[in-house]
């Protein structure tokens, strides 16, 4: 299994209204609502963190769910966001200069 | 549900205020004959206490943030501001006439991730269109700023506003917007000065003008249903709320005043006398606006046109009375149905007597499948 890093884009606007995260792309105006866990992967997004860390040490150990589908999950869950620009996705740690919004391989 | 609609509701029920309008400026390069503004500098909020301001809006929950003016370009610290604001992640819309957007500034907004610009276009003919600015050249300056923001791919709403002068052109801008692939508004609104002033109303477009955009499908989609006969009042509707404004969304003007909206100038206080959020909570106006709900209203809440009517608080603010009917609202709903208002029917207006102006605004924008559009009641685009 390959490590996937994920940083969160500049390229968003972001608020929480009465617990619910709320996300905007500046890039095609989409729209979404995170739940708890959607919201734990996009505030771990730090780009340095591995997927499968923010996984094991955040959401495993607030949520009863099994390591393995978490981590399935919270990839389909980054590469959705990827696609419309609001996180990167990358194999490596993402440094913060690197040009946000995008899926690297 | 849509999810804005989930989120407008969820706003309202915990009183988050989630659209703010701030002006930076009243400052102008143009002098468009139908503003509603003065344009001298009573004393802006300096860099600092706009920085200030929009903190406290942050930290109250608002997400959308419209900055606007005047000019908001002409403020030499435009771009700072901006790039606070989005340093606070807030979703930025820019209202501008564009003429001072070049390339370098162009790509700024879009480094920036300004989510859309908004620029005011009167007619694709530089005599039209100029002689409505007052500044020579405009025209083409302006599609020169469309034309670099669309280059970086940003998201351009063309902002028209019918009058005498441009009626016959809307089309043609609404063509021109297409071709720039940018979103196209109509306005059919013009709005009395922000002081009460109602001079600027001589530039307001004929009925015939009006109505004709009112059955225009290109503009208003299905005309049959646009223009269809009020809905029967039920208790949803005598309980609603008249519009946003002061519920979850308010306005600031360059010198701090907080109004309900742009077109409500009820003032309910000062951001530079006191935090945003005590404004926001207790002033005693906000409150009245919000106590008021369509069975409250005078006149209209026994109006057939209830249910479909875009009357605007602000306007009938400005007519004296922010629970009376606003009369410009009322000629629109008679020009769409052809059935007079119950306001117009006690006071015995006919039609060629009807007091002229108008608040929907009509909103066209291309799509795979064509031109879409859609109508929304909202905040003057002039």
């Amino acid at each position: 299994m390959s490590e996937k890093y994920a940083a969160r884009s500049r390229a968003v606007a972001a608020r929480v209204l009465d617990g619910e995260m709320i996300i905007m792309s500046a890039t095609d105006s989409t729209l979404f609502s995170l739940n708890d866990v959607a919201t734990i992967i996009w505030q771990s997004a730090d780009g340095q963190t591995p997927l499968s860390l923010i996984v094991r040490d955040r959401i495993c150990v607030e949520f009863d769910v099994a390591q393995e589908d978490a981590y399935r999950d919270a990839k389909a869950f980054t590469e959705k966001l990827a696609s419309h620009g609001i996180l990167q996705v990358s194999d490596q740690p993402i440094r913060d200069d690197e040009p946000t919004g995008s899926v690297r391989r | 549900m849509k999810l804005i609609e989930r989120l407008n509701e969820k706003a309202l029920v915990h009183g988050v205020p989630l659209s703010v309008h701030l002006d930076l400026t009243y400052r102008c390069n143009e002098r468009c004959e139908h503003c509603y503004l003065e344009h001298d500098d009573r004393g802006e909020m300096n860099t600092s206490e706009i920085q200030n301001l929009l903190r406290q809006l942050a930290e109250a929950g608002v997400f959308f943030l419209t900055l606007s003016g005047g000019e908001p370009l002409v403020r030499d610290d435009c771009f700072e501001i901006i790039e606070f604001a989005r340093a606070l992640q807030f979703n930025v819309k820019l209202k501008t006439n564009a003429i001072l957007i070049r390339e370098k500034e162009a790509a700024r907004l879009k480094a920036l991730a300004v989510e859309q610009v908004q620029i005011s276009l009167y007619s694709h003919r530089a005599e039209v269109h100029d002689a409505i600015t007052k500044v020579r050249g405009s025209l083409q300056r302006t599609l020169a700023g469309i034309r670099v923001l669309r280059a970086h791919g940003l998201k351009v709403s063309v902002a028209n506003v019918l009058m005498k002068s441009n009626a016959s052109d809307n089309e043609a801008v609404g063509a021109l917007a297409g071709e720039f692939g940018a979103h196209y508004m109509l306005d059919p609104t013009i709005t009395p000065m922000i002081d009460g002033g109602i001079e600027v109303l001589r530039y307001r477009a004929s009925a015939a003008d009006v109505a004709a955009v009112f059955h225009n499908s290109a503009l208003v989609g299905n005309v049959e249903q646009f223009c269809a006969p009020p809905q029967a009042i039920d208790d949803s509707i005598l309980e609603g709320l008249p519009c946003s404004a002061g519920h979850t969304a308010c306005y600031i003007s360059p010198y701090g005043d907080l109004y309900p909206c742009v077109q409500f100038p009820l003032p309910c206080g000062n951001v530079r006398r006191q935090k945003f959020a005590d404004i926001w909570r207790n002033s005693p106006q906000l409150a009245e606006v919000r106590s008021i709900r369509a069975k409250d209203l005078e006149t209209c809440s026994a109006c057939s046109h209830l249910g479909s009517c875009s009357r605007c608080p602000g306007l009938a603010y400005m007519e004296g009375n922010m629970r009376g009917p606003s009369s410009v609202d009322c000629e629109k709903s008679f020009l769409r149905t052809q059935i007079p208002s119950a306001a117009m029917m006690a006071s015995g207006l006919s039609q060629r007597q009807a007091p002229r102006s108008s608040l929907v605004q009509i909103q066209l924008s291309q799509s795979k499948n064509g031109v879409a559009s859609s109508v929304a009641a909202g905040q003057p685009i002039n």
